[in-house]
């Protein structure tokens, strides 16, 4: 039987993953690849718990997050082509403006 | 007749304060013209002061508002117009009004005209205050302030150079202008211990409230009291050790010489033993020690003044020495012999020192009696004036000096004090001796100023006619004397000579005259007809030793002065620096290296900054589970 811990371990293991990503990855298209497994993450943590109380709360602020991903995704993928035919790349490591 | 007290008072600071809207202003003649007229204003009201308590007999008290109220301390800003300090009021005013006008003519050609008349009207204020206070937080508040006055006035031409001392014993006005502050800090510890210890055991610092409380206080308070005010009034009044401030205060402009280091500051110390009498007549032995220590600096001065060959200097001792008889006088209970004393000197002295500016706006600042010499042809007047001081300060009848300094040299063979009473009549002749050795060796004999180029020319007429009632004060003062003694002993304890001295009081006069005669006679012997140096004197041992003033500057440039600067640079340097200094400098350090080290973290890189925030995460987790499971 699957029941709420296991997927409360697949959210924390699909978040561990995100957040590898996220610290490890170099490329900044593939942070957001991460951050949107990590958010993902998110929902299913909501989704399940959701489910186990039986309160509906949690499936719809599920959803909220699919939303707010997607017009982030939509914004993000936008500045990404902008950043990417100003700089020709999108290595971090080339990318050190803010250097202090 | 509290409006005079008012007009008396605060003429002064209007002046001064008129004055000071100009201080950085090039010279504007009215500014000396209206200080001297506030000053004259001042000058009257004191007489209507004086006429007034001289016809009910009685003081003035008035307090004009409440100053300091904290617990038990009660000081209010009071007013007393008694005999003594209308006596000083009238003579402090006197003698201020006369330098007010005569340094218009002597401040003439200096640049900061109107900075001189500013500070010259608050030293007088402060003096005023100093006289007037009916307490003793009030005295000191006047004490301080003619000690800031001085040393803003010693220090007037605080734009010369240092130079060694055996070109200038007095280096620079603003080293004098120092020193004159600095051994009149040590001295207003005493004073200030000595007011602490009255308020302490009487619980008020009114004067009327202390000295009606003296016969419930124990006699080692008293001499403690009473010790502890002494050495505040040596050094205001320059008395040994505390002495070598005033010769070199000589620095200042002529005028402020006449009236701080002559006429008024000076005489604040004999004023606070006259003023504080009740307390000094109950401790004979403190008395006793101001009398010996009186009589000590009257000869102790004298003998200095001797050999010097500086104009003002040589006034300078004579002040000292004066002074040094106030004491005597006072210290012998003749308190009002003191003041009366103290009254004609301020006249002669002030004249004698006015006429020295004379002398000095003549030569050009030459100081040097043994490059003057036969000037009366083109001074007469200044010689006439300065020859009359001299004849008073020697003692010679019927000028000022005879009648005061008698009657002090009286008071101490009364006392049966004999060896005071020698050393005393000596010091008369002495006087005499350098005070016309002076005057001969500036007025008389050769021309020796020729060969220097100097053309000698009298001071303006109106400055001769402003000294002129100094003149006539210094020839007359003396013939009020019983009137004086009436007036002044409605407040002051009465002083009789016994029966005994009245009888013999000829025979001592003119033991008195006969030395001062002589040492008038000895001078005019030896200088009159011009200045024969002999090396064998010059160089022999007493000569040096006079000259070098025995050598006490010297003794505490050795062994205070310079000990005192190798400590200071000692713990400048290893206390100040390596743990004052290195302490805080130590935590600026550890601040600004933190800051560099963590500006590290700023690579700009978003992959390096998100790990941060992973770090930055994870501690926080552990933070809050840490304290989760503690708590």
């Amino acid at each position: 039987m699957i029941g709420l811990s296991h997927y409360l371990i697949l959210s924390g293991l699909l978040f561990a993953i995100g957040l590898v990503g996220i610290l490890r990855r170099k490329n900044l298209l593939m942070l957001f690849f991460a951050t949107e497994v990590m958010l993902n993450a998110a929902n299913v943590a909501f989704a399940a718990t959701s489910h186990y109380y039986g309160d509906l709360t949690g499936q719809m602020f599920a959803f909220f997050i699919i939303a707010i991903a997607a017009s982030e995704v939509a914004i993000g993928l936008g500045l990404l082509i902008v950043l990417y035919k100003k700089t020709g790349t999108l290595d971090l490591d080339n990318l050190a403006t803010m250097k202090g | 007749m509290e409006k005079y007290l008012y007009i008396a008072l605060f003429a002064p600071l209007a002046s001064s304060l008129f004055a000071a809207l100009f201080g950085m202003s090039p010279k504007k003649m009215f500014v000396g013209v209206i200080a001297s007229i506030l000053l004259g204003i001042s000058f009257l009201a004191s007489v209507v002061l004086a006429l007034y308590v001289n016809q009910t007999g009685e003081g003035i008290h008035v307090t004009m508002m409440e100053w300091i109220g904290a617990g038990d301390l009660l000081v209010p800003f009071g007013f007393l117009v008694d005999q003594v300090s209308v006596t000083m009021m009238v003579v402090v005013t006197l003698v201020s009004t006369v330098v007010h006008i005569y340094s218009i003519g002597y401040m003439d050609h200096d640049k900061s005209f109107n900075r001189f008349f500013s500070y010259l009207s608050a030293f007088v204020f402060s003096m005023l205050v100093l006289v007037m206070s009916d307490n003793f937080a009030g005295l000191f508040i006047g004490w301080e302030g003619v000690g800031v006055c001085s040393w803003l006035l010693i220090g007037f031409w605080y734009h010369k150079p240092d130079v060694s001392v055996e070109e200038n014993p007095s280096i620079s006005p603003s080293w004098a202008a120092n020193e004159a502050f600095i051994v009149n800090r040590i001295a207003d510890l005493g004073m200030l211990v000595g007011i602490f210890i009255l308020f302490w055991n009487t619980g008020s610092l009114q004067y009327d409230v202390v000295f009606a409380q003296i016969p419930h206080l124990s006699e080692a308070v008293l001499v403690a009291a009473a010790t502890a005010l002494f050495i505040g009034a040596m050094g205001k009044s320059a008395q040994f050790p505390l002495h070598t401030w005033l010769t070199d205060a000589m620095e200042g402009p002529t005028p402020v010489s006449a009236l701080i280091h002559a006429a008024t500051m000076v005489t604040a110390g004999v004023f606070l033993v006259i003023r504080a009498n009740p307390i000094f007549m109950v401790t004979p032995d403190v008395s006793y020690f101001i009398a010996a220590l009186g009589t000590f600096v009257a000869f102790f001065a004298a003998s200095m003044a001797l050999v010097n060959r500086d104009l003002k200097r040589i006034i300078a001792y004579s002040t000292l020495s004066q002074l040094g008889y106030m004491f005597a006088a006072a210290g012998l209970g003749a308190y009002w012999i003191a003041l009366f004393h103290l009254a004609a000197h301020a006249f002669f002295k002030a004249l004698l020192f006015l006429g020295a500016g004379n002398v000095m706006h003549a030569m050009h600042d030459e100081l040097d009696i043994f490059k003057m010499g036969g000037l009366k042809k083109s001074m007469r007047w200044t010689y006439i004036y300065m020859g009359v001081a001299s004849l008073a300060l020697a003692g010679i009848p019927p000028l000022a000096g005879f009648f005061s300094k008698d009657a002090i040299i009286e008071t101490a063979f009364n006392e049966g004090r004999l060896i005071l009473w020698a050393i005393l009549v000596l010091t008369a002749g002495m006087t005499a001796f350098y005070s016309f050795r002076q005057v001969f060796l500036t007025f008389e004999g050769d021309r020796r100023y020729e060969e220097f180029g100097i053309h000698p020319h009298e001071m303006y007429k109106f400055v001769l006619i402003a000294m002129a009632p100094l003149a006539i004060l210094a020839v007359i003062a003396g013939f009020f004397q019983s009137a004086f003694h009436s007036f002044i002993t409605q407040l002051l304890p009465n002083y009789e000579m016994s029966a005994h001295t009245h009888h013999l009081v000829w025979i001592l006069g003119a033991i008195v005259l006969a030395f001062a005669v002589g040492g008038i006679a000895l001078a005019w012997i030896k200088y009159s007809k011009g200045l024969k140096r002999s090396e064998k004197v010059e160089n022999g041992f007493l000569y040096k030793l006079l000259k070098n003033q025995y050598y006490i500057p010297k003794f505490y440039a050795d062994f205070i002065s310079k000990p005192y600067a190798m400590i200071s640079e000692l713990l400048w340097k290893s206390v100040d620096m390596k743990i004052v200094d290195a302490t805080v400098d130590g935590i600026a350090r550890l601040l600004y290296n933190g800051g560099d080290s963590a500006r590290k973290m700023q690579t700009g890189n978003l992959s390096n900054n998100l790990n941060w925030m992973g770090v930055g995460l994870v501690s926080l987790l552990l933070v809050a589970t840490i304290t989760a499971l503690i708590g």
